[in-house]
């Protein structure tokens, strides 16, 4: 971009430092909240006394530790599930016309652009009426069909660079449609469905609203533990556990951007 | 078999256990809550509930419920103006102000918080925005003079968590149609003579509109359905919403046909506001 140097160096200048004004906002509660996380002092009082006691209470506190567990379980059940299936419609996708196409592409819409909070309870009235209940299963139901958007658009985006021209040439070139798959389409692929995993795991980990509807007494994830202790009244161990889930999510995003550039060309 | 069959085999093969997935959980789902909407009471146990159209009724006429959805709207609209106003400055600044490395680096930056768990992020606002807090004590040793922030539970707690969440949408969608500007136009309207502000006014602004158009979308419509920020800050005053009176008709009281008809008030306006942002929504989103 040329012409950024021809502009006044003052207004240049004062938009890069509200530019880290907005980084600031965006991290400052995060960083409160961890401080917050190695504070003795159970009512968040100061000054702060550095101590770790809230991360070692942690491990007795079975309830956060069965959640989560149900968290991983589910997010590694629903990472696998949806990749598959996702990565199956997209390969459908790029590569053949075919009718209800455009209705599949309609029907990824919801799951993005319709507030979690009407997909949720509709489904709660739908799996109860009809027998599914609420549970893990029923929650994985949610949570694969949230991620399907994600995983198709991901993988259909890496296919679309690539075209066909690659495998066309295998089969000219003698091989059978399982090779030229086997050969040429997985590793073409490959970068794309690992994004895709990725952010079907971080959308069924980070995921609350759905799971919140769906989850039965006794059986919760990490953010429906979390948001009823938060109901409850505050504890700190709420922050040690938040601290630890929003590494998670970071390192995982982290991960994604190896795979796959945000905001597209740069 | 022949190759249009082999053709309709595979691609049915492969997409069948996506569509029936989403049936089974998008398209049924949305369906019987159209269908219990219009029940007096649950077809659970045995009951024979009947067709009414009261629950509507009493939404379209009650004050309660009209005050509830424009409370909602009114909130969708204060966090998506505020997202405007914050956000597109520093979309501008990302766009066309910072380069290379140090761009990928900030973009990363920005996209991180935005993908990590919305409720943790609501929840770490509790802790910055109560009175006497860190931040609080640290705004006074800098202004001695200041008021207290203690804006914890309260209507405004919940507009600066939802701008905090959703602002990354607003600088992402306003920067993907910002740096797609041919720097060509740019240059000619300056080598015309035109002055920067005159540049951004007829040249900048109007192309990025896309952009800020969908991300107004964006913002707008997951706001006035949400319901975890309101009860997390809002407190009791701030935290009477379309979307917190839902999640109890669903989790307290249990009258699930009277939520219903509410899931489907909300939903009929998102569609309604969907609908007509769609041509534009479209354009940029092929360009993101």
């Amino acid at each position: 971009m040329k012409a950024s140097t021809k502009v006044p160096g003052l207004l240049s200048l004062s938009l890069r430092l509200y530019l880290g004004l907005v980084l600031f906002f965006l991290y400052l509660p995060i960083a409160v909240m961890m401080i917050m996380a190695f504070n003795r002092s159970s009512l968040y009082l100061l000054p702060i006394e550095f101590d770790t006691v809230w991360f070692e209470a942690l491990a007795d506190n079975w309830r956060l530790i069965d959640a989560g567990v149900n968290s991983v379980a589910l997010a590694i059940v629903n990472t696998v599930v949806a990749t598959a299936l996702g990565t199956a419609a997209a390969l459908a996708m790029a590569r053949y016309r075919f009718r209800g196409r455009t209705l599949l592409q309609l029907l990824l819409f919801p799951p993005i652009t319709i507030p979690w909070l009407i997909i949720g309870t509709s489904m709660l009235v739908m799996f109860f009426w009809i027998g599914i209940g609420r549970g893990f299963h029923a929650m994985l139901l949610g949570h694969v069909a949230l991620s399907l958007p994600y995983v198709i658009v991901v993988v259909g985006a890496r296919l679309k660079s690539f075209g066909t021209g690659l495998e066309e040439a295998a089969a000219t070139l003698g091989a059978t449609p399982w090779q030229a798959f086997r050969r040429v389409s997985v590793p073409v692929m490959a970068p794309g469905v690992v994004a895709a995993a990725l952010f079907a795991f971080a959308v069924s980990f980070d995921q609350f609203v759905i799971s919140y509807f769906l989850a039965p007494p006794g059986v919760s994830t990490l953010p429906v533990e979390i948001y009823s202790s938060i109901r409850k009244g505050f504890t700190p161990e709420i922050n040690a556990i938040s601290t630890i889930i929003i590494l998670v999510s970071m390192a995982l995003m982290l991960a994604i951007s190896r795979f796959y550039r945000f905001g597209g060309e740069r | 078999m022949n190759a249009d069959q082999r053709r309709r085999v595979a691609v049915l093969g492969l997409t069948a256990p996506a569509y029936l997935w989403l049936v089974l959980t998008i398209f049924l789902p949305l369906s019987a809550m159209l269908y219990f909407s219009f029940l007096t009471e649950a077809p659970f146990g045995g009951r024979q509930p009947v067709a009414t159209l009261a629950h509507y009724r009493s939404i379209l006429t009650k004050d309660l419920y009209l005050d509830l959805t424009w409370r909602s709207l009114r909130m969708g609209m204060d966090v998506t103006i505020a997202c405007i106003l914050l956000g597109y400055p520093a979309a501008l600044a990302l766009a066309r102000h910072v380069k290379g490395r140090w761009r990928e680096a900030m973009f990363l930056l920005i996209v991180l918080p935005f993908w990590s768990n919305a409720l943790v992020r609501t929840f770490s606002w509790t802790m910055t925005l109560r009175g006497d807090g860190l931040v609080d004590r640290a705004i006074h040793w800098v202004v001695p003079g200041m008021p207290s922030l203690d804006i914890l539970f309260s209507y405004p707690a919940v507009v600066v968590g939802l701008v905090h969440a959703y602002l990354p949408y607003m600088i992402l969608t306003c920067y993907v149609s910002l740096q797609a500007i041919d720097e060509s136009l740019i240059e000619a309207a300056r080598v015309l003579g035109a002055p920067g502000r005159t540049v951004f006014r007829r040249i900048v602004l109007p192309l990025s509109l896309p952009g800020l158009l969908a991300g107004t979308v964006l913002i707008f419509v997951p706001v006035i359905g949400s319901f975890m920020e309101p009860r997390i800050l809002g407190g009791v005053a701030g935290s009477a919403m379309l979307g917190t009176v839902i999640e109890e008709q669903f989790t307290r009281i249990f009258n699930w046909p009277f939520g219903a008809a509410l899931s489907f008030t909300l939903l009929a306006i998102v569609l309604l506001i969907l609908g007509l942002a769609a041509p534009f929504l479209r354009r940029t989103l092929r360009t993101a």
